[in-house]
């Protein structure tokens, strides 16, 4: 292991850092918005994490999928869905990827194979390896990631998952990005055994920490993860540690942390600065190419503003429609 | 016709389906080389392989969860429960997840699935595998949910369940799968949400569905032979939608209606449906409806308590009697 920065080429890293930059303007502004509640609901923002779906994006197919919990909107994104799309959801409107059914916390696309946002932690766990299971079951070479936090990891769900992912040798990929908090509640006031990664080796799961502020690294066990999964050996368990910088949701005020530890964060390891350090370094960009990707990402996020600005809201009757797949289902109404 | 056991109709209705259709398979506790908890699966392994005849290890919420994600991707599962009881262990994926994904999705992502397994009591089991919840599954949009009574219907309705494009639960009865009924060879559907008229009759109409519809057809046999009452019994078969115009209809002929159902009676089916024949029937009722239920605690092991806890003909004829004024 051990790949050398500099193995990656210009274009994967340019490509990291646009997106990434997207992720973070995108959700920076879907904060300025929600203060200004055009956005409603729980919105849970994954500034500082942008380097865990960036680098996994990198290392798979257009044709693997990706499911994760409810701090959704850069993995949907990275998916490729357009971000107007998912402003529109945020905002609720009828163009958004879910129609405005899902908010915040559902993003769906099934064009981009992303089988969406879930809302139970750890809900989704299951969930991820039956999707592996259907492509195994019909011989296919797709590879589902399944995300989770820190906090999924203690559910029931996850274990009884993994022993049947495992035993099945289901072409999944789990990912706990463990940002060092569920909500407000630290890693080790959860558990007595901190290292996460380990939770896999219960289930003999080849499973390992990573260091989750670099892409590089991540595209790096994402990359081995995948082969092994698509090679019928089975499932691969990684423990990517990230942090966010924002609260665990809007109303999280994140007085549980330091604001050194943050501060070290933003300042020391923010994935951003490492992945644009390695661009200037190498001059694949100069201050002016910075400035215009910055201004390009900023009219892409206008545009995607304004876009959910001036899309409809749902109609009443669409509340009644994708319950049932027919349309004549008899809802009971008085 | 020929007649089968209730196992083998719904043995038969899995095997039809799967078939016809390679997307379908069956996965739960014991289900392949075990050949079924109750013997419903019994051959399966042998005929389609450990491929789409999946044994789990004990852990509904995990294996109903991969079911449903299976789902999402194109799949058609049929998730057995060795028993409904076991399912609250699960029910996260199936109200959480399975129930919601399509409406969710906004109609991207389905979910065409069968949870199957019996429910209600089975004898002395004491309080946990002895409860019914087809009215606790019922309440959430987005499931339909039967309750078979006999095998002709058992397997229409399961085939029609394992075609359904949304997801279904299919509940069964530990103490019906030896029942025998007539199943004719060649393969048929029922259709999901519409309620059968087991027995016409014109002065009470009894409601009911699932294993307790053999105490409302003794009821109805009894009344007619000792008071000369004519019972109408309709068996409902689908919770979710329940076919209220059958049911109104009836009211509207006979003026009478007891329900008759396995079920805790707080939020009950039987309490539903007395909201909507009052609602769209006042004017035809002449006398209260009735509702005889399980009784209202956790039924306990001895016999006397299982005797009564549960409705019996007793009970049944009596409300009859009741709404007839004799």
């Amino acid at each position: 292991m051990g790949k050398d920065k500099s193995t990656y080429p210009k274009e994967t890293y340019l490509k990291w850092y646009e997106d990434m930059l997207l992720m973070r303007r995108f959700e920076e502004k879907a904060a300025q918005l929600y203060g200004q509640q055009k956005i409603k609901g729980f919105c849970h923002l994954y500034i500082g994490q942008e380097a865990v779906v960036a680098g996994t994006m990198s290392a798979l197919n257009a044709d693997d999928r990706l499911i994760t919990a409810y701090r959704d909107h850069a993995h949907a994104i990275a998916c490729g869905i357009p971000a107007k799309e998912v402003m529109a959801e945020l905002y609720g409107k009828a163009t958004g990827c879910s129609k405005g059914k899902g908010g915040s916390m559902h993003m769906f696309s099934k064009e981009h194979n992303f089988f969406g946002g879930h809302g139970i932690v750890g809900g989704q766990i299951p969930l991820g390896a039956g999707i592996a299971f259907a492509d195994q079951y019909r011989g296919g070479k797709q590879v589902t990631v399944c995300y989770m936090g820190d906090g999924a990891v203690r559910q029931g769900a996850l274990h009884e998952t993994f022993n049947m992912a495992m035993l099945w040798k289901l072409p999944v990929i789990f990912v706990c990005e463990n940002n060092g908090y569920a909500m407000g509640t630290s890693v080790e006031r959860t558990t007595n055994m901190t290292d996460i990664y380990k939770i896999g080796l219960g289930y003999d799961m080849p499973s390992k920490a990573v260091d989750g502020m670099k892409c590089e690294t991540v595209h790096e066990a994402i990359a081995e993860a995948a082969e092994r999964a698509r090679t019928g050996n089975g499932p691969t368990f990684l423990e990517i540690r990230t942090y966010r910088y924002r609260g665990h949701s809007m109303s999280d005020p994140a007085k549980y942390r330091s604001k050194e530890e943050v501060e070290d964060y933003k300042t020391n390891k923010d994935p951003l600065e490492q992945c644009k350090a390695v661009i200037a370094k190498n001059k694949w960009m100069n201050e002016a190419d910075f400035e215009t990707l910055e201004n390009k990402i900023e009219a892409h996020v206008a545009e995607a503003v304004e876009f959910a600005e001036n899309s409809p809201w749902p109609t009443p009757d669409e509340l009644y429609k994708d319950v049932y797949v027919e349309e004549d289902y008899p809802f009971i109404m008085d | 016709m020929r007649t089968i056991q209730m196992r083998e109709a719904l043995r038969e209705a899995i095997t039809e389906e799967m078939r016809r259709d390679e997307n379908v398979f069956l996965i739960g506790e014991e289900v392949a080389e075990y050949n079924g908890a109750y013997k419903v699966s019994q051959g399966m392994l042998d005929e389609f392989g450990p491929r789409r005849v999946i044994d789990t290890p004990i852990a509904e919420l995990g294996f109903a969860g991969i079911a449903v994600g299976a789902a999402m991707n194109g799949l058609r599962p049929v998730c057995e429960f060795m028993t409904f009881n076991f399912s609250l262990v699960a029910i996260d994926q199936v109200i959480n997840a399975s129930a919601k994904i399509l409406s969710m999705s906004g109609g991207q992502f389905g979910n065409p699935i069968v949870f199957r397994g019996p429910t209600g009591s089975a004898g002395q089991l004491g309080a946990q595998h002895s409860q019914s919840f087809a009215n606790w599954y019922a309440n959430t949009p987005g499931l339909k949910v039967i309750e078979i009574s006999n095998p002709y219907d058992a397997k229409g309705l399961l085939k029609s369940a394992i075609r359904d494009n949304n997801p279904v639960i299919f509940m069964e009865s530990e103490q019906m799968y030896g029942d025998k009924g007539e199943v004719p060879e060649e393969g048929y559907l029922i259709p999901i949400g519409v309620a059968d008229i087991k027995r016409a009759g014109t002065d009470v109409t009894i409601v009911s569905f699932g294993k307790i519809m053999k105490v409302a057809l003794a009821a109805a046999e009894a009344l007619a032979q000792e008071n000369n009452i004519q019972v109408e019994v309709i068996d409902l078969r689908t919770v979710r939608p329940i076919d209220y115009k059958t049911v109104i209809e009836s009211v509207k002929k006979t003026n009478r209606l007891v329900v008759v159902e396995e079920a805790w009676p707080l939020a009950s089916i039987s309490r539903e449906i007395s909201y909507e024949v009052q609602r769209q029937a006042f004017d035809y009722l002449d006398a209260p409806v009735r509702c005889i239920t399980t009784r209202d605690v956790p039924l306990g092991y001895a016999p006397t308590f299982v005797e009564e806890f549960l409705p019996n003909t007793k009970r049944v004829t009596e409300a009859v009697k009741a709404v007839v004024y004799v």
